[in-house]
């Protein structure tokens, strides 16, 4: 675990995300002091319910049980050319129950919302737990966490979506692909408005009680451009990212100015060269590099894939066993550092606590090159004792306990994880000045990781190439394999903190059933050598 | 204080799911609720209970009960769906409410198609009383077919997922259209690993009738197949002849169908557009064995026989003889291009032969088996290319023979381009591991030129 001392000599993130905050705010016109809403407060009928719920589940048998009763919005619009395709909003409340019974898990969830319906729900959670419980091996133990007693959070929007007609959003979208549309070629456009709001209300039989609110906002675009003769078509996708904030972030995104450039680059893909395969050197946008760190750095990171608990779908990870590489694994140069957290200003998985009650701390996953830590709940960061006692830290759960729903058992899932930002004041444009021959990549395209996370191929959204510093023309069917050590092994130069950006996905999935979970990485550009490109055109 | 062991039948708490006549009363009440000029009410429940096990011990087992109303409600060319899962009266009329503002604010849908009246719908009997009685007992009685022997065994390490579930639709509107389906289904995945980390092996079935379901043989074959994936060697990337068990043709092919839209064909931007204008319908697209349908009734499948607008589904064929037959067409455009809308298929069934797996084997001097794939993503929509990686047992075949495990491969190839490059095919299967969901039927087949691009260190 890292404090706060090791931030401040590396950089801080914290303090780029107060400056980032600052800027954000004067770029749309809210002022330092524009009031956010205030954090929500707990209804009374809530709070008997979910007290309900856990004494049930204390009498029944449970040794500590925690009940999350949730209200999960979604709102969303989407639209092609000049047209509404969709108009959608979803309302979904319910409770879900948790028990430990005898050191095995039991879940149960029901949207019935009566102090009978819970108080059933909580007992059929400990009869799962004791049905199950002949499958045991080792019983789950918990790390301690501080209790958290009626105390409440929000993320950081102005301006709740959900007060926003649906007329303005519609028009926003509709002037973003009109725009767009002017382009050469561009015959289509898909683009549209996500929102989530996610009421959250906690408690367990340690004596916390939370309640939280997040809104979650993205608005994603695609613009596709079509030969005339019909023989070739390409997209231009991938551009704005998401973000843990509200409709003043949509807003401050100027869809309507951005889609001119987004649809001229669409068109001009038609035209680019296919690119020659072999070694290139690869400078990447952070808004391409967020997927990649995600990939090759998040999911492998995660604990219950190194300890085989994901075998079974998402796979395990080629950090195992941890007692071999924590401290021992080089993942890359000694200006490599990359931070585990929740508490990122207007990211994705940002929060005030997590689904087991604990505040979460940050944490260093890769410090000065080597892997240093993994991604922990309660449950897991026993399993890592042996590692904080060598270092002289407590063992404690980073608090990144997660359920998408109140019908979904909470369980790991990755917090923001971020690539952080060189000393150097370096920029985007400094790293390509600074190649003599490579390949500029912007934006996410297809991605594919093997299950332990080693070879990946990845595409992008526009590929520029470089010839002694300068970027002399836009190529086209572009991806590049890797090997996950060798890659970031190979990243030699890094942006400073100027150049940093947050890049995210809305939809990230683990877990049988599968999960989603909406997550943030930020990153400066960065440069990798010599790396090997392959052409994906092919004739059908 | 302990419960004594005994059965603990999973009840609802909100007693299971809707039935077809609760769910047409509650359609009728939102309908009477309507200010709209049309109103489309979908009421859907599930019940689901699971469990799931890793690193040989249970992990999280679960008991889950859900039921949502979407309301769609129009005036001319404006809706707005609002969907809720509060089910009372109070709430309904506040959701009928919300789905009326926001249609009247929002933007014309030129392209919005009137609600359908009544259909004839025919039903498919999905739902099996075994499935619905399912124990929490009985699931951790199925699981420990793989516990057991991998702890027994000291060099195994299991992790699986058992689900049962239970769920019913049903669709109705102002215009007096009525659809129900209601069905059960099993689902069981498991991955035995071998404790040196160079072994993994992976299968799974799938089923609506849990009495089908042979959970210990799955096991077995998990088993089997990681101890036969251990200590895998590295071969050169290339293109090879490969034999591809039932999943691992699934996983690509399945792929075909996201593409079957025939707007987006028309449009310029499917692999299924013809150069020079419109689409390649009526075309030889791959080998001539093979045969693509869709059937809710067909015994392997027992699907929702109707679509998300109401339109019933029967047979479908979208390929025949390796020709394009038939491309989604939606109601809107298949009134605007003159056509007749096919409905949206619920189901994905190929064609297949009656090669065995051991008969492939045989027949092939040098070759890759591949268990199933992984991580499968689009890399060109032009051509379907798409790149993934090989995963749970990859096997070199030499003389005939399985010679020994090989490292996992990448690939970068199409479903298009492999259904050309057909050598043999065996038994159609259902199969359990579909991430895209519904019922896919297909065969294990032989292909020649598989185009592996590079090798993965993963096991």
């Amino acid at each position: 675990m890292t404090n706060r001392r090791d931030f401040v000599k590396q950089g801080t993130l914290v303090a780029g995300a107060i400056a980032a905050e600052a800027a954000f705010r004067k770029a749309h016109g809210l002022a330092p002091h524009t009031p956010e809403p205030p954090p929500p407060v707990m209804d009374a009928a809530t709070r008997e319910l979910m007290m309900d719920a856990l004494n049930a589940a204390k009498m029944a048998g449970a040794s500590y049980a925690d009940v999350r009763i949730g209200r999960y919005l979604q709102n969303f619009v989407q639209t092609r050319e000049q047209q509404i395709t969709n108009v959608v909003d979803t309302d979904s409340m319910g409770a879900g129950v948790r028990a430990l019974v005898d050191g095995t898990w039991g879940f149960a969830a029901t949207r019935t919302m009566t102090k009978d319906g819970i108080a059933d729900t909580a007992k059929k959670a400990v009869a799962v737990a004791k049905a199950t419980r002949a499958g045991r091996d080792k019983p789950v133990e918990l790390a301690p966490s501080p209790v958290y007693k009626d105390v409440s959070w929000k993320n950081a929007y102005t301006i709740d979506p959900w007060t926003i007609p649906i007329e303005q959003k519609a028009d926003l979208l509709l002037k973003a692909n009109a725009s767009a549309m002017k382009a050469q070629n561009v015959k289509f456009v898909f683009s549209g408005m996500f929102f989530r709001k996610n009421e959250r209300n906690y408690a367990n039989t340690d004596g916390s009680v939370i309640t939280q609110t997040i809104i979650q906002s993205w608005a994603p675009m695609q613009f596709t451009a079509v030969a005339p003769d019909q023989s070739d078509f390409q997209n231009r996708g991938s551009v704005s990212p998401p973000a843990g904030r509200g409709y003043e972030y949509i807003l401050a995104q100027d869809l309507a100015g951005n889609a001119v450039k987004w649809g001229e680059e669409a068109s001009q893909k038609l035209k680019a060269k296919p690119v020659d395969v072999g070694r290139y050197d690869l400078v990447l946008h952070p808004s391409h590099l967020w997927l990649t760190i995600h990939e090759s750095i998040g999911h492998p990171t995660e604990l219950d894939r190194a300890n085989g608990y994901e075998a079974n779908y998402a796979g395990t990870s080629f950090l195992a066993p941890p007692e071999k590489v924590l401290g021992k694994l080089k993942y890359g140069a000694p200006f490599m550092n990359v931070q585990g957290d929740r508490s990122q200003v207007g990211a994705l998985a940002t929060i005030g606590y997590d689904d087991d009650g604990v505040k979460p701390d940050d944490f260093l996953i890769v410090k000065n090159g080597m892997f240093n830590d993994y991604q922990t709940t309660r449950e897991q960061a026993n399993w890592l004792k042996w590692w904080y006692d060598s270092k002289g830290e407590p063992t404690r759960s980073h608090g990144c306990s997660y359920g998408d729903s109140w019908s979904s058992v909470q369980f790991q899932r990755m917090p923001n994880v971020s690539l952080m930002p060189g000393d150097k004041e370096q920029s985007y444009e400094d790293l390509i000045a600074a190649t003599d021959r490579g390949i500029a990549i912007v934006g996410d395209g297809s991605f594919s990781i093997d299950q332990q996370r080693y070879n990946a191929q990845f595409g992008g959204q526009v590929f520029h190439e470089i010839k002694g510093g300068k970027i002399v023309g836009m190529l086209k069917d572009v991806a590049y394999q890797m090997r996950t050590p060798d890659f970031w092994n190979a990243m030699d130069m890094i942006g400073g903190r100027r150049s940093y950006e947050l890049g995210g996905s809305f939809f990230d999935g683990k877990g049988q059933p599968s999960q989603i979970n909406a997550v943030s990485h930020g990153s400066p550009p960065a440069r990798f050598r010599n790396i090997n490109v392959i052409n994906t055109g092919r004739k059908a | 204080m302990r419960a004594p062991r005994r059965l603990i039948p999973i009840v609802s708490a909100d007693g299971g799911i809707i039935s077809r006549a609760d769910s047409q009363a509650m359609i009728q009440r939102v309908v009477k609720m309507s200010a709209a000029e049309s109103i489309s009410v979908n009421v859907s429940s599930n019940e689901t209970n699971n469990l799931r096990f890793a690193a040989n011990q249970v992990s999280t087992a679960g008991s889950v009960s859900d039921a949502n109303v979407a309301v769609t409600s129009a005036f001319g060319p404006k809706r707005a769906t609002v969907v809720t899962n509060n089910l009372t009266d109070e709430a309904l009329r506040a959701t009928v409410k919300q789905s009326e503002t926001l249609a009247k604010l929002a933007p014309d849908d030129p392209e919005a198609m009137p609600n359908l009246g009544p259909q004839n719908i025919r039903t498919v009997t999905a739902e099996f009383a075994s499935t619905a009685g399912l124990s929490a007992d009985q699931l951790v009685r199925a699981g420990l077919t793989a516990l057991e022997p991998a702890r027994k065994a000291g060099d195994l390490v299991a992790a699986g997922y058992l689900v049962a579930q239970r769920a019913s639709n049903a669709l109705g509107n102002s215009k007096g259209l009525f659809a129900y389906h209601s069905n059960s289904n099993v689902n069981y995945t498991v991955t035995v690993r071998t404790t040196d980390g160079t072994g993994s092996g992976w299968a799974g079935a799938e089923h609506p009738d849990w009495r089908q379901l042979d959970v210990a043989g799955v096991s077995a074959r998990a088993i089997d197949k990681a101890r036969l994936s251990r200590n895998p060697v590295a071969i050169e990337p290339g293109k090879y002849t490969v034999i591809l068990e039932p999943q691992a043709v699934g996983d690509l092919v399945q792929l075909i169908g996201f593409y079957g839209d025939a707007r987006s064909s028309d449009e310029g931007r499917s692999p299924f557009t013809k150069q020079g204008g419109g689409n390649k319908l009526g075309e030889k697209i791959i080998d001539p064995r093979i045969t693509i349908t869709a059937d809710p009734f067909d015994p392997m499948v027992l699907a929702q026989p109707w679509d998300f607008d109401g339109l019933p589904l029967g047979k479908q064929t979208f390929i025949e003889k390796g020709v394009l037959k038939e491309l989604y067409y939606s109601r809107f455009w298949a009134k605007k291009q003159g056509k007749q809308p096919t409905g949206a298929p619920t189901s994905f069934i190929m064609s297949g032969g009656t090669a065995s797996v051991e008969d492939m084997i045989r027949s092939t001097p040098r070759g890759i088996l591949v268990t199933r794939l992984w991580y499968l993503r689009e890399v060109d929509p032009r051509t379907i290319l798409y790149t993934g990686l090989t995963r749970d047992g990859t096997f070199l075949i030499e003389n005939g023979k399985i010679s020994r495990a090989v490292k996992n491969f990448r690939f970068n190839d199409s479903p298009l381009f492999m259904l050309n490059n057909l050598e043999a095919m065996g038994r159609p299967v259902r199969l359990a591991g579909t991430e895209a969901g519904g019922a896919v039927i297909v065969p294990p087949i032989k292909v020649k030129d598989f185009n592996f691009t590079s090798l993965s260190d993963a096991v």
